[in-house]
């Protein structure tokens, strides 16, 4: 089975976590692998509990359903601990990253009993100090890249970097607090 | 060259139809159309084709300013899904009847009601006998090289109708995974310059397209369009075996996936088709002999490949992604055993209901349905088709 690494991404409608998904393949792709980006599509609104998945693999990937078993999962709204079933499947062997300033000690209740690694940061800190608005998805993007050894630390900011100029061409001025939120990100994610 | 991307199925389409840069796009440009009107806009605005985009004001307007723009004599493409296409259903018959080989990428959606966004077939298996060629993607790359083929496949002069790309919502639609593109040039080289000999706009030949056909006519235009549908396979051949020489990339009516050997077997398309043959190998793995047949062109149905693919196999499982309400399975296992019976096929065949409204395949169903298939060959089977992965009360 696991030739291919599998993430979700659960988030509210509006805070990124679909092109939180789409960017991760993105950078994937651009380093050499076969990649699958999707979400779950529900009623759209802003809000709603959304889903999202990635397959990242060395091989073609046929597979076309959701993810089941993951062996992440990004947690984009901690709220959502509360209501989603968010460790439903998730591999011991891998982990779940929440977006939070709580510790270890006080989220590890909320999991239904996961033992896996849990690790934690504060995404929308680091947004609100890099971008200067709540914009979680882009520390939550870093922050797995991280945690998944799914590809080289230097690779992944030089990619990001090409990303961005291309993504917000009309808007350069944006590219530098995007590239701080990631290094940030990268650097403070915590491990319990 | 081939250059390496990914995308998502809407943008792979839309990508394509700015390669072939039809004359006119007749569409609903908002729900329950596709984003790839959105993405077609942006070429159109940009410059990037020179289409005549239609905003239109309903999906029966889409298909009518097709076939109007078609009978003209220009190149046209449209794109839909689900009751967007239910709306057009009218007009479908009239683009097929007029011969007009009109280009429509379906994203295939669940129809209301209850009222459901997701993948299933129901749309594009209650239009397949309005006439239209069809032709099912597993993937965005086939999504991609099927829209390609379709207009030498449709404008052909032994075949001269419309052409149905179909690939699932949302799985393939808006998933976005790994995929080769085509040199822009090359892709307009392949496809050619559309050059229709009758047309409305042609100097010096008055003529009516779709005027009222009296008893005494009907009859023999429907058995003509028959007819016509009866030169798909060898055009599209031919079509296919250009498209692999040119691009490398081989395809055929059917797909036979692990066959060789198999005692089972699984039919099935779209989306589900890959996912299957991700199971299928596990099943493999562990000594079971099955195989899988995917359809890739379910219009004209290959009925002779694929009996000739189950011919050695005991039991088959025939997977249908929409309901036919007759109490005899799906519209895909109608086809199926349809082709088993005429080639006197001993094999026996369940027909399964999947997936309806985005409902996924897994793995344990793909386990009943091996366990089904050893039991319903050992000991035979009354029913004719079962519901896979739904709740029971």
């Amino acid at each position: 089975m696991k030739d291919t690494l599998e993430i979700r991404w659960h988030g509210r409608g509006g805070q990124g976590a679909k092109t939180a998904a789409l960017l991760l393949a993105d950078v994937a792709f651009e380093t050499g692998k076969y990649v699958q980006g999707f979400p779950e599509y529900g009623p759209e609104r802003m809000g709603a509990p959304i889903t999202a998945y990635n397959r990242i693999s060395d091989n073609q990937i046929r597979l076309h359903s959701n993810i089941y078993e993951p062996d992440y999962v990004a947690v984009v709204d901690e709220t959502l601990l509360e209501s989603v079933d968010v460790t439903a499947g998730l591999s011991e062997e891998g982990g779940i990253l929440i977006n939070s300033t709580r510790t270890e000690k006080e989220i590890r209740p909320l999991l239904n009993g996961y033992k896996g690694a849990v690790y934690l940061i504060d995404a929308r800190g680091i947004s609100e100090r890099t971008l200067g608005k709540n914009f979680p998805n882009t520390p939550m993007l870093s922050a797995i890249v991280r945690i998944c050894e799914v590809m080289d630390e230097e690779d992944f900011f030089g990619l990001m970097l090409r990303l961005y100029q291309h993504k917000f061409a009309s808007k350069p001025e944006v590219v530098d607090g995007n590239m701080e939120a990631l290094r940030q990100a990268f650097k403070e994610v915590r491990n319990g | 060259m081939s250059k390496k991307d990914r995308l998502s199925g809407n943008e792979a389409v839309a990508i394509a139809m700015r390669q072939i840069n039809p004359d006119v796009m007749p569409a609903f440009p908002i729900t329950p159309s596709t984003e790839i009107p959105q993405y077609f806009c942006d070429f159109v605005a940009n410059g990037k084709v020179d289409t005549e985009f239609i905003p239109v004001e309903s999906e029966h307007s889409a298909m009518s300013a097709c076939i109007g723009a078609s009978a003209a004599g220009a190149r046209v493409v449209t794109a839909t899904s689900s009751c967007g296409m239910a709306y057009m259903w009218e007009e479908l018959h009239v683009a097929a009847s007029d011969r007009l080989p009109i280009v429509m990428n379906l994203v295939n959606r669940a129809l209301s009601g209850p009222i459901n966004i997701n993948a299933d077939h129901s749309d594009g298996m209650g239009a397949k006998d309005t006439g239209w060629i069809q032709f099912y993607a597993e993937n965005c790359q086939e999504a991609y090289d099927n829209f390609i083929m379709a207009y030498p496949i449709a404008e052909d002069k032994r075949v001269h109708l419309p052409m149905m790309c179909c690939q699932d919502g949302f799985i393939t639609s808006h998933a976005v995974e790994n995929i080769l593109l085509e040199d822009d040039e090359e892709v307009k080289k392949f496809v050619g310059e559309y050059e229709p000999e009758h047309y409305l706009l042609k100097d010096g030949e008055p003529m009516a397209v779709g005027p009222y056909s009296v008893t005494n006519y009907y009859f023999e235009a429907r058995r003509a369009q028959d007819e016509a549908m009866s030169h798909v396979p060898e055009v599209a051949k031919e079509v296919q075996e250009r498209f692999a020489k040119t691009f490398g990339r081989k395809y055929d009516f059917i797909e036979k996936y692990r066959m060789d050997d198999a005692k089972y077997a699984i039919v099935i398309m779209g989306s589900a088709a890959g996912t299957m043959k991700y199971y299928v190998d596990r099943l493999r793995d562990e000594g079971e002999k099955i195989g899988l047949i995917k359809i890739r062109m379910f219009r004209p149905f290959p009925a002779k490949d694929v009996a000739a693919a189950l011919k050695d196999v005991k039991a088959v499982a025939i997977m249908d992604r929409a309901q036919s309400f007759s109490n005899a399975g799906g519209p895909l296992g109608v086809e199926v055993t349809n082709a088993l019976f005429h080639a006197r096929s001993q094999a026996q065949a369940m027909d399964y209901v999947y997936g309806l409204g985005g409902r996924d395949l897994l793995e344990e169903h793909a386990r009943t349905i091996m366990d089904d298939l050893k039991d319903i060959a050992a000991n035979g089977h009354d029913d004719y088709y079962r519901y896979l992965g739904v709740r029971e009360a």
